[in-house]
């Protein structure tokens, strides 16, 4: 039961080994494919012959920049050399695994993980996003987690362009679609607006996933005759790319001819499937029944057998004429590359597999046993019993080409880093100060993103503690005892840019401190590293410097990186985007009743403390942006001993009761910070700014390390003797004040909150809302 | 003794753990109910819950009301049951026939998810009495499909018998008829509504616990302690 018959498919003369062993010189597509001439030799090479049609979409697919790494893999290697044994501790799998994972304590794992799916949301916004939902959500299921919650970092060209307005409601639209469909809270994220994005828009999409330790599924394929069992949607022509060319005798671009239909190469995702398919996975790990698991994303099944035979034993045998499909006189080539969502591949003992079609069967997933894990070394497939792929599967997941790709300092950076913000213009006296403040809050970057966070479901299993607009998104994962996860995203590309290894340490402090705010502890990091073409040596430059940044600063912050992402070839032309190394930070509490909101006003008698340093720092700020469209100089200093410092205070201030509110100060600076605090908490404030310092600068620098915290009258004392005692500076920056209506920062404005919401609510709706 | 309220899981149902929570915050047992049995495990009241029941690629709930737990739902309704839809439920409930109107995509065209506000407007069926009629709570909506329809006749009963439970407060967020955010049968005893009381029943994971007495109402009802 359980097995559902294919449509009839008239079998195609297909291209077995034999016939390749036999014709060595027939001529193959691998250029079209995306094969380098060394590469299509080093495969004729392993095999010892030509390879069939299926084996050179198999090889072009894992060997493609996106499945193998070949221009990162160098540089990524770094992250290991800094990981120490000490940060390894609580590391269940990590790098290399489908997601990383980690003990947040009582028994609980947690894994995350954020991947890109830059390119098809450019083509097709809404299909491209929610099918980047619904790969992420497929990596989490595949470690043996229940999904728990998802956040979007999505980057657009210029608010007012043409172009954003086709793709980001789109893109917005499919991450809700699918997310929403899938029921997982969307809890967090980021809507960035660059120039620089206009024909790349990147989206990226995180998922959390919780477990308990003992139930960790890693993918792997051992123990000689257990079952290979493909599970869930049918396979289909959707998203087999550049494989098509293999297929071109039989169908010539012409629709009609064979009955068949070019499909667009981006994915449709059904969320109802996958959400079936979810419960599905989870009653079947419930159950015991799974040995192994890979979920079916980029590269399809020549992706999850190869990978599942290279990390077992290495011998499997699947029958490809057993794959359920919905298109007729698919090619083995096009089965293999078909990037048809919504499916998984499981590794089932032969006594579970009864069992396991049962429970398939319950929830209408359609399963189908289509191979063995042999005694062999070969992943070996068939096609109607003859054989179109006889490889070593190591050669194909593991074992691709690696590039030493040249990179250097670009010439003109030296130009960038001279072209300092300190001549800019800058507003002085009330008036001009109260006009910067108001028009920095609504520009799009700064503005509220509601118009956008609206679409998400934020609600959706109970257990959402925060959600955006808060510095993290923070999810219960047991009911009984109140632990939860704290995560955030961050990366400002602007910092980045002028100084990629800084910058990425800023990205990684933002997300580390944003964490920390809502009074989680820090405990692991993820990435999703964007960057324009690897062939560009400048652009080689900035991802090596960002990956030492990060890999440096995780190793001062004692937090491990569990796992990343890499997408190169987002430029336009020879126009990269600004480097965007989105870095993912997860933290843990005990008890999510302590979590600390954003929001001012909820307890009665409140003061505001402004925690670390502000400097003179413009460079890459939204204010050099907003009103100057400028962007050079060198990003604000980053100490990540002081933000360790820093997280170490505020949650101990959490544990200890002390904060009623906390709001981290980065893009936008201090008068960001406090118009939001004010907003989301509906309560003014009155604020006093040092009288002996620049109000500009006090109110709009981004010096790093800093946060805002609410704190009861009743605890001040106690709450800045902890700080100076451990030596964190802090400043008494004003009171919250319920009757005021406004935010008075004395000596330079008393802005009404409705005037406030108007500008920072009003801009994303006026161009996005048709 | 206990009472035991059934919860329906559709493939697709989302919020069929946190009906479930809901139930178990007032005090009630919570019982899984499967589409594909017509069996309702002698429970006393029923929760549709929210999600995209068999995706919703059809209308909202078009499918579902033929699922086999449907017909004993329908018939125990008859007999007084107490029966709550929320979101996609009340669309189910609406296509089962057991509440008049349809639910349409939003007037603005996009998934809504915000804290409402609603006013009470009838606080004498089985899923409203621990309410003050004009009493105003505060409940999470998220929906893309919420707008509710009727045409005038159907509206003008609803409005004279009073079955127009909830209705939001401010602006209408998706373009409903009357403002109409949940409705009752003729007895009170079955209510739809698009909003989530099953999200608001602890303000550390909701915007309030306003939602609370919508499971206290009904466990009131099947203790016999108001006649509705």
């Amino acid at each position: 039961m359980g097995a559902v018959a294919a449509p009839h498919v008239e079998t195609p003369a297909v291209d077995t080994t034999t016939h390749a062993a036999a014709s060595p010189e027939l001529p193959q597509p691998y250029l079209e494919l995306g094969l380098a001439d060394d590469e299509y030799a080093r495969i004729r090479e392993i095999l010892g012959r030509r390879p069939t049609d299926a084996e050179l979409a198999m090889y072009s697919v894992m060997w493609s920049e996106h499945c193998s790494y070949k221009s990162s893999k160098r540089h990524l290697g770094y992250f290991g050399e800094t990981t120490t044994e000490e940060m390894r501790a609580k590391m269940l799998a990590g790098i290399g695994e489908n997601a990383g994972v980690v003990d947040v304590g009582d028994g609980w794992a947690v894994t995350f993980k954020v991947e890109s799916h830059n390119h098809p949301s450019y083509v097709e916004p809404y299909q491209g996003a929610a099918t980047g939902v619904g790969g992420i959500v497929r990596d989490i299921l595949a470690m043996g987690a229940r999904p728990l919650a998802v956040a979007d970092p999505l980057r657009f060209g210029p608010a007012d362009a043409p172009d954003t307005r086709r793709v980001l409601p789109g893109v917005v639209a499919g991450v809700a679609g699918y997310g929403n469909c899938l029921g997982l809270p969307n809890v967090g994220g980021e809507v960035v607006f660059d120039d620089s994005y206009a024909g790349n828009p990147l989206v990226n999409a995180m998922c959390v996933g919780a477990m308990r330790v003992e139930d960790l599924h890693l993918a792997h394929a051992s123990g000689t005759g257990n079952k290979i069992i493909l599970f869930g949607a049918r396979t289909g022509l959707d998203g087999i790319g550049g494989v098509s060319v293999l297929a071109s005798d039989s169908f010539s671009g012409d629709e009609t001819s064979g009955g068949r239909k070019k499909l667009p190469s981006v994915q449709v995702g059904d969320p109802f499937t996958e959400k079936v398919l979810i419960e599905c996975c989870l009653e079947l790990f419930g159950k015991k029944l799974v040995v192994g698991i890979q979920d079916l994303g980029g590269a399809g099944l020549s992706c999850a057998t190869s990978e599942l035979a290279a990390a077992g034993d290495g011998g499997m045998r699947v029958e490809l004429d057993r794959v359920p499909l919905r298109a007729a006189g698919m090619t083995p080539a096009e089965i293999l590359s078909s990037e048809s969502q919504e499916r998984m591949c499981a590794v089932v003992r032969p006594s579970d597999v009864d069992d396991f079609m049962v429970v398939c069967a319950k929830w209408d997933v359609i399963a189908t046993e289509i191979g063995e894990v042999t005694d062999g070394d070969h992943l070996v497939i068939t096609w109607h019993g003859e054989t179109v792929v006889d490889v070593p599967p190591r050669t194909v997941a593991h074992q691709g080409p690696v590039y030493d790709r040249p990179f250097a300092r670009p010439a003109g950076q030296d130009a960038v880093a001279a072209d300092t913000p300190d001549s800019l213009p800058r507003p002085s006296g009330p008036d001009e100060l109260r006009d910067t403040l108001l028009r920095m809050i609504a520009s799009p970057n700064l503005a509220s993103k509601e118009w956008v966070t609206q679409q998400y479901d934020r609600y959706v299993r109970g257990n959402t503690v925060l959600a955006q607009p808060s510095d993290s998104g923070v999810i219960r994962i047991d009911e009984s005892t109140g632990r939860g996860v704290a995560v955030a995203t961050d990366c400002n590309s602007r910092f980045v840019y002028l100084d990629p290894y800084r910058g990425t340490q800023l990205a990684l402090a933002e997300a580390y401190r944003n964490v920390a705010t809502s009074g989680a502890m820090p405990l692991a990091v993820t990435n999703c590293l964007n960057f324009g073409s690897p062939r560009d040596p400048g652009v080689m430059w900035q991802f090596e410097r960002a990956v030492h940044g990060l890999a440096d600063g995780c190793a001062l912050l004692g937090v491990p990186v569990t796992g990343g992402n890499v997408s190169f070839y987002n430029q336009t032309g020879d126009t990269a985007i600004l480097p965007t190394p989105v870095v993912g930070v997860l933290g843990v509490l005990d008890d999510v009743r302590r979590a600390i909101p954003t929001g001012i006003g909820a307890e009665p008698g409140e003061t505001l403390l402004l925690l670390g340093e502000t400097h003179d720092e413009f460079g890459g700020s939204a204010w050099a942006q907003v009103m100057h469209s400028h962007l050079g100089g060198v990003p604000p200093a980053v100490d990540l001993e002081r933000e360790r410092l820093l997280a170490e205070i505020l949650v101990a201030g959490s544990r200890d009761g002390m904060i009623s509110a906390a709001h981290d100060v980065s893009d936008g600076g201090l008068a960001q910070t406090l118009v939001e605090m004010a907003l989301v908490g509906q309560c003014g404030a009155r604020v006093l700014l040092d009288a002996d310092a620049d109000p500009f600068v006090q109110l709009f620098s981004e010096s790093a390390g800093r946060v805002v915290v609410a704190v009861p009258r009743s605890e001040e004392l106690r709450f800045t003797e902890m700080c100076t005692a451990r030596g964190l500076p802090w400043r008494k920056t004003g009171v919250v004040d319920p009757e005021a209506g406004a935010l008075e920062i004395q000596g330079v404005a008393s802005l009404g909150l409705d005037e406030l919401r108007a500008a920072w609510e009003g801009t994303l709706p006026a161009l996005f809302a048709s | 003794m206990t009472a035991r309220i059934g919860v329906i899981t559709f493939p697709g149902t989302l919020d069929d753990v946190d009906a479930a929570r809901a139930v178990r915050y007032s005090g009630a047992a919570p019982v899984d109910l499967w589409h594909a049995d017509a069996d309702l495990k002698g429970v006393d009241a029923v929760i549709v819950p929210g999600g995209f029941s068999y995706g919703d690629y059809l209308r909202c709930g078009a499918i579902a009301r033929f699922a086999p737990v449907m017909t004993p739902v329908i018939e125990a309704a008859g007999k007084g049951m107490p029966v709550l839809g929320i979101c996609n439920g009340f669309q189910v409930l609406c296509e089962a026939g057991l509440l008049p109107g349809a639910l349409v995509r939003n007037d603005k065209l996009h998934f809504v998810c915000r804290d409402q506000w609603l006013r009470v407007e009838n606080n004498t069926t089985a899923w409203s009495t621990r309410y003050d009629t004009g009493a105003e709570i505060l409940v999470p909506l998220k929906s893309g499909e919420g707008g509710y329809m009727a045409d005038r006749s159907t509206l003008d009963t609803l409005e004279g018998e009073g079955r127009v439970v909830f209705r939001y407060v401010g602006e209408n967020p998706n373009g409903s008829r009357n403002d109409i955010a949940g409705i009752s049968s003729p007895n009170g005893r079955v209510v739809g509504l698009m909003p989530h009381p099953e999200h608001a029943v602890d303000a550390l994971t909701g915007p309030s616990d306003d939602g609370l007495g919508m499971f206290y109402s009904a466990l009131d009802a099947l203790a016999g302690l108001v006649s509705a």
